[in-house]
């Protein structure tokens, strides 16, 4: 079914679960097509073995466009592949050559467990944004929107801020498997729009708590996350997260979190 | 069984205001005492399992990928429509209704789509106040534009990501409501099956897909919100695993399938490589505004093109059939989907296709970058140009992209009533997933608007009169069909890997895809829709007894994930054809070669076909009971459309 012809060699980690250990396999993907998506070339590779009775290798995917942030993989030592500001799945054959080996690896950090092969368990980052990551306000109980004007330039600031897909290629890229980025890109969404100002300082403590909590390392500014960023959002998130949580811990410690009680 | 669309009595404008006053409460204090389950967190269930969690109830809600926030809905680009006026060019929650109305071709019910307008506004209100960072202008308002042939600027917009920002928002809502513990989360879960007790639903049956462990779920409602089935066709615009299990299996437990055949075709997306192609990637429909249709006048410039003899920017200006501009004048590249895609098409039937394959037309910015500059044009449009670079390795600013059809949304779905109901009590469809507001064909930006009102702001009402109705009594698991339709699910999963055949579900899935497209896709003929039905039939009885699954159910299996749904498309796809054979007419995105006008346009035929086509599952290859929803036009003039 493939209609191309360059032939690889991939190296590829496999492990059944989170509990057991994981190894390096080897295998052949031939007659590959330049035109394929890096995921299109594991699927041909997929499909041989399954017809061999083999358990194809497992990864994560939905949208195959660069948005959902589902799909992950380390390629080659970076977190989807080696072309700056795409995903895994926007990556294309031609990026590579034929004869070449292609090593394949799960991202890997401690609050980011296999749990099969190449996927990982990043429900963390759901705790991160669960803690925090929202303007309180129920449906319905709102004013007309062009009552909240906003500047366009902090309105355009706000959106590359809010771009993040959530795939964790900023933790895999860290050495320290710091989530700053992320952290910060939501952190600074908010504190940059007047909607997210009544829960500022609360909601900066919350995330940043719940990310230590989640065993994500700290940052220090390597900057290996904003270069590996596939949606190049940038570090002053950081240094905009980095200022807030010193305000709120300094001046505003008696802001505590409205929901820290449940409700 | 007789089909109560529930349409409130009464003018437009007040139908839904008056429903709702008639619509029964639950106790403010009782509400907790109510269990929702909510499969399915895009768009329509997100914003639903949010809502309903703030007004008190318990909600479980499910999805399949590992958070909330990957959707499917993250993938729209273009925007979301609403009445605002802002822009003060003479729009109002009638002319979007009226224009919602046409656009679907006199085939969606009048209450329904005036109240999705009417909410509209509503919506963007909400959004905003969540944080959503719509595009503004310098002035710090809302910016719009226009889009999909629409002639005021209604659409908002965030850059080509608005499905990203919106689903974000009302990940956003989902999130505050789980941290409060209002709503239980369960991702990485699949639905597989809906309990259904006495005629009601009250539950449903899962798979856990880390664990395999199959799992029931109780609740005094279920909700669906699992999306559109486009993926029928193997390639779509839809992410990889967007399906219809769970709307399919609700159908086989007596809910209704309404209009399945109205599938919509997307005219700009970028066109299939090879077989290896796994999706195809859409260029928004924004791009029409400013780029423009065309194939090459002869086909042996297209020939000389196809060969890569000749460059799509040399061929001269007299050599180019601009055929959007030259048909249709007044609308020109901005017609609706449907009428652009079946002018593709006829250029490729024509032998005029461009592009290795011959499948493809032009949208060029030649003229865009002429006239506006190429940073505007990248200003509005980069990310797309860099899509589309990054997939064809082509520049789009310097050679037209190719652009052809692909399938791209399902208009059909469960049946649902005003309420959302389906005709099964208790179970309830929102968002793309069931059939109520597009008609025959959806206009660009008014799926975001239809899931986020059915999320937000009509489910929020409609569920509360039914769950009134019920009473809060606990919902009794231990009645046998909790364990009977447990052990049907745990069946099935035991056949598909026992089966160890020799050919793979992508394969089968593929071949569907192929007899799909070929002969229900966009243009359909009594001949070819009979040869389909017999084609599905017999690769569906070849996938169960030759399919391979390897593995086994206790552990991460996509193989078998995806052996289930390519099994529920099986069965579909059948009624598809079953659906567009009966439909002898041709309307919206549903084209039947045997009524066209004159010209060549879509022939309705309104004194035999103003009537949704409402199916009800009987047994396993049997056919499927037609049911008649006729569609009463109150206020709207049925007139043919004419974009001409
Ligand atoms: C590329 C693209 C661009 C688009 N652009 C636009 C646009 O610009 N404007 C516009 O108005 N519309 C657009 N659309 C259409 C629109 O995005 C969708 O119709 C809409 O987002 C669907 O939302 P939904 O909530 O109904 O379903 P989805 O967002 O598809 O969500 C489905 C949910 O159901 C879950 N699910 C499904 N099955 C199961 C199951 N069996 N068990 C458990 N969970 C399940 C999934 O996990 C997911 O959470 C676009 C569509 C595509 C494909
Ligand atoms: S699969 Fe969605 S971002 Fe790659």
């Amino acid at each position: 079914m493939s209609n191309g012809n360059m032939n690889l060699t991939l190296k590829v980690w496999r492990q059944k679960n989170a509990e057991t250990k994981g190894a390096f396999a080897t295998y052949k993907a031939e007659g590959i097509s330049p035109d394929m998506s890096f995921l299109e070339m594991l699927d041909v590779v997929n499909e041989g073995l399954i017809l061999k009775g083999d358990e194809p290798i497992n990864f994560d995917h939905d949208c195959r466009e660069g948005i959902c942030g589902m799909c992950s993989l380390y390629i080659n030592g970076h977190p989807h592949g080696p072309k700056n500001a795409i995903t895994t799945c926007q990556l294309h054959m031609r990026s590579f050559h034929d004869g070449e080996t292609i090593v394949i690896e799960p991202w890997r950090a401690a609050a980011f467990p296999v749990i099969k092969d190449l996927a990982v368990d990043r429900s963390s980052f759901d705790r991160i944004q669960q803690a925090g990551g929202f303007v309180s306000v129920n449906t319905g109980v709102t004013v007309d929107a062009n009552e909240i004007p906003i500047p366009k330039v902090i309105a355009d600031e706000a959106f590359n801020s809010a771009t993040c897909i959530g795939c964790g290629a900023c933790v895999a890229a860290c050495k320290n498997a710091s989530a700053m980025l992320f952290v910060s890109a939501k952190v600074s969404q908010l504190a940059m729009l007047p909607q997210g100002q009544p829960e500022r300082w609360s909601r900066v403590q919350a995330m940043v708590a719940q990310m230590d909590e989640e065993g994500f390392g700290n940052c220090t500014n390597t900057g290996a996350c904003e270069a590996e960023c596939p949606k190049e959002i940038k570090m002053t998130n950081i240094s905009r997260m980095n200022n807030d949580y010193f305000s709120a811990k300094l001046f505003r410690e008696e802001s505590t979190h409205e929901h820290a009680a449940g409700e | 069984m007789s089909l109560d669309a529930k349409i409130p009595q009464g003018p437009l404008a007040e139908k839904w205001s008056k429903h709702k006053f008639n619509l029964k409460l639950v106790n403010p204090a009782n509400k907790r005492k109510y269990d929702v389950i909510v499969v399915g967190t895009g768009l329509a269930g997100g914003a639903a399992a949010a809502s309903l969690a703030e007004l008190g109830y318990n909600v479980k809600a499910f999805c399949f990928q590992d958070s909330p926030r990957r959707a499917h809905s993250i993938a729209a680009q273009g925007g979301i429509n609403a009445a605002k006026n802002y822009q003060n060019d003479g729009d109002s929650v009638y002319r979007l209704f009226y224009d919602t109305i046409k656009g679907g071709d006199y085939r969606a019910r009048e209450g329904n789509v005036y109240r999705l307008a009417e909410v509209s506004v509503n919506i963007i209100d909400q959004c905003v106040a969540q944080g959503v960072p719509f595009a503004r202008e310098y002035g710090g308002l809302l910016d719009n534009r226009s889009f999909g042939g629409s002639q005021v600027s209604r659409t908002f917009y965030a850059r080509g990501q608005t499905g990203q920002q919106l689903l974000l928002g009302a990940y956003s809502a989902l999130n505050r409501q789980i941290h409060l513990g209002k709503v239980k989360m369960y991702t990485r879960t699949e639905m597989l099956d809906v309990v259904v007790v006495d005629g009601q639903a009250k539950g449903i049956v899962t798979r856990n897909l880390i664990t395999g462990e199959i799992e029931t779920h109780s609740g005094h409602a279920v909700l669906l919100g699992t999306g559109g089935y486009g993926n029928v066709f193997y390639l779509s615009t839809n992410a990889m695993g967007s399906n219809v299990t769970a709307a399919w299996r609700a159908h086989k437990r007596g809910a209704f399938f309404a209009n399945p055949c109205f599938t919509q075709i997307h005219p700009t997306c970028i066109p299939v490589t090879g077989d290896h192609q796994s999706k195809l990637t859409l260029m928004s429909e924004s791009l029409r505004n400013d780029g423009r249709v065309w194939a090459p006048k002869t086909v042996e410039t297209a020939e000389k093109l196809r060969k890569g003899q000749l460059k799509a920017a040399d061929v001269k200006e007299d050599d180019r059939d601009y055929f959007l501009e030259r048909k249709y004048p007044s609308f020109g590249n901005l017609v609706p989907r449907d009428v652009a895609s079946r002018n593709a098409k006829e250029m490729v039937d024509d032998n005029r296709g461009v592009g290795a394959s011959g499948i493809a037309v032009f949208l060029d910015f030649a003229d865009a970058i002429n006239r506006l500059g190429k940073d505007a044009v990248a200003a509005k449009y980069g990310n797309l140009f860099d899509m589309y670079y990054q997939i064809t390795n082509e520049d789009p600013y310097t050679q037209p992209m190719r652009i052809y059809p692909a399938v791209h949304y399902t208009m059909g779905g469960l049946w649902v009533d005003y309420n959302l109901s389906t005709n099964i009590p208790g179970l309830y469809a929102l968002g793309e997933c069931n059939f109520s507001d597009h008609g025959a064909n959806r206009l660009g930006a008014s799926a975001l608007m239809q899931g986020l009102a059915d999320g937000y702001f009509v489910i929020p009402y409609t569920l509360g009169d039914y769950l009134a109705t019920i009473g809060p009594k606990p919902v009794d698991t231990n009645h046998p069909a909790f364990a009977k339709t447990k052990q049907e699910t745990v069946d099935r999963i035991n056949k598909l890997l026992s089966l160890k055949g020799t050919r793979t579900v992508d394969d089968y899935h593929r071949s569907l895809g192929h007899i799909m497209w070929e002969y229900c896709g966009m243009a359909r003929t009594e001949e070819g829709l009979t040869k389909a039905k017999g084609l599905i039939s017999d690769l569906r009885a070849d996938f169960w007894k030759n399919v391979i699954v390897v593995g086994e159910n206790d552990e991460i299996n996509p193989a078998l994930e995806k052996a289930g749904r390519v099994a529920d498309f099986l069965e579909l796809g059948e009624l598809m054809v079953d659906d567009a054979l009966m439909r002898r007419e041709s309307c919206g995105g549903h084209f039947r070669l045997e009524s066209q006008t004159p010209e060549g346009e879509a022939l309705r035929d309104d004194d035999n076909f103003a009537f949704v086509a409402a199916w009800e599952y009987k047994a396993d290859n049997q056919p499927e009971v037609l049911h008649k929803e006729v569609l009463d036009f109150e206020f709207v003039h049925l007139t043919q459309r004419s974009y001409k």
